[in-house]
């Protein structure tokens, strides 16, 4: 009986230590959400292709902290952004903001694209000007008279 | 003008070379810091040594003056220390180390037993200073001037080669 009490004392105890350590996390979902959206916006510098809410590395921890520190205080979404790209650069930004440094990373993407489709074009215009015997004959012509019986010869 | 129609794609082929050769050789780990030409982050952090005294950033206006990130967990900054410690034996050089995310205890042991090349090291236990010099890969090393003004930043073990060849001749030139 005494053990019985004991456990269950035990189980009540690591039930209350659970909770307590998890209160913050779920103290307010609704600053939880925001906390998430805007780290999702945030690369990890210690592993580069993570984002602050994905990463587990040390840093990415602190800057979460850091943010719903923020976030508790008041502060807008834009004033978190502007505080991590003051320490960090436009390096912490999944979506650098378009400005001279950062046009070839917003358009060249775009420019490639144009320049290859205007290429194309211009060679298909080019060919269809062509007379006919500029081309050589189909090769499935070639391939079927290769393929006839060997009687038919 | 047909005759060299052919070579296009090889001049293709090159320019596509360089774009190569100049990406690759980029170190994605070596991000740019935007507090170059900016003042320091202010802080007031105690002294690893003596955690009773406290250091702010306005003490150490109109001295020139390098900040080294290190902790005693950081395995690269091992490799750095010796480096450090042969300089400023050498130089009379102001290094400031801001410890960084460690134990006290564990950083004094640490200095005990490689040699302690810091005119004297800030505690920084929660890491909110690195934070604010954007610090995210230990050890790090900032450069500032007699105003307060981040001159250089560095990622990475500081190397003879980069105390050469870039540390000196800026040090040189601030304190002129």
């Amino acid at each position: 009986m005494r053990n019985t009490l004991v456990a269950v004392a035990l189980a009540a105890l690591a039930l209350a230590a659970g909770a307590k350590e998890a209160a913050p996390e779920a103290a307010d979902p609704a600053l939880e959400a925001r906390l998430v959206a805007i780290a999702t916006e945030l690369r990890c510098l210690v592993c580069q292709n993570q984002t602050i809410a994905d990463s587990h590395a040390d840093l990415a921890v602190d800057l979460r902290n850091q943010v719903r520190e923020m976030l508790r205080r008041g502060d807008s979404d834009r004033q978190i952004i502007d505080y991590m790209t003051a320490r960090y650069g436009d390096f912490v930004l999944y979506r650098p903001p378009v400005k001279p440094t950062t046009m070839l990373l917003w358009f060249g993407p775009g420019l490639l694209m144009a320049g290859g489709l205007a290429t194309l074009v211009i060679v298909l215009r080019r060919r269809s000007r062509m007379a006919p015997e500029a081309f050589e004959a189909d090769a499935t012509e070639d391939a079927k008279e290769a393929d006839a019986p060997p009687a038919a010869r | 003008m047909k005759r060299w129609q052919f070579l296009a794609p090889l001049g293709l082929f090159v320019v596509l070379l360089g774009f190569l050769a100049v990406g690759l050789n980029l170190n994605p780990r070596e991000v740019p810091s935007p507090l170059i030409g900016k003042p320091a982050p202010a802080f007031a952090l105690p002294r690893l040594d003596d955690p009773a005294q406290t250091i702010r950033r306005d003490d150490l206006l109109g001295k020139v003056w390098m900040l080294n990130v290190w902790a005693s967990w950081c395995v690269s900054c091992r490799e750095e220390h010796p480096v450090l410690v042969e300089y400023t034996r050498q130089h009379p050089v102001l290094i400031y180390g801001l410890n960084y995310k460690d134990t006290r205890a564990a950083a004094l042991d640490w200095l005990a037993r490689f040699g302690n090349p810091y005119a004297a090291s800030l505690s920084d236990a929660q890491g909110l200073v690195g934070i604010d010099f954007g610090v995210y890969g230990v050890p790090e090393t900032f450069i500032i001037d007699k105003q307060g003004i981040v001159r250089m930043k560095h990622t990475g073990p500081v190397t003879p080669q980069v105390l050469r060849e870039r540390i000196e001749p800026l040090l040189k030139k601030l304190n002129a």
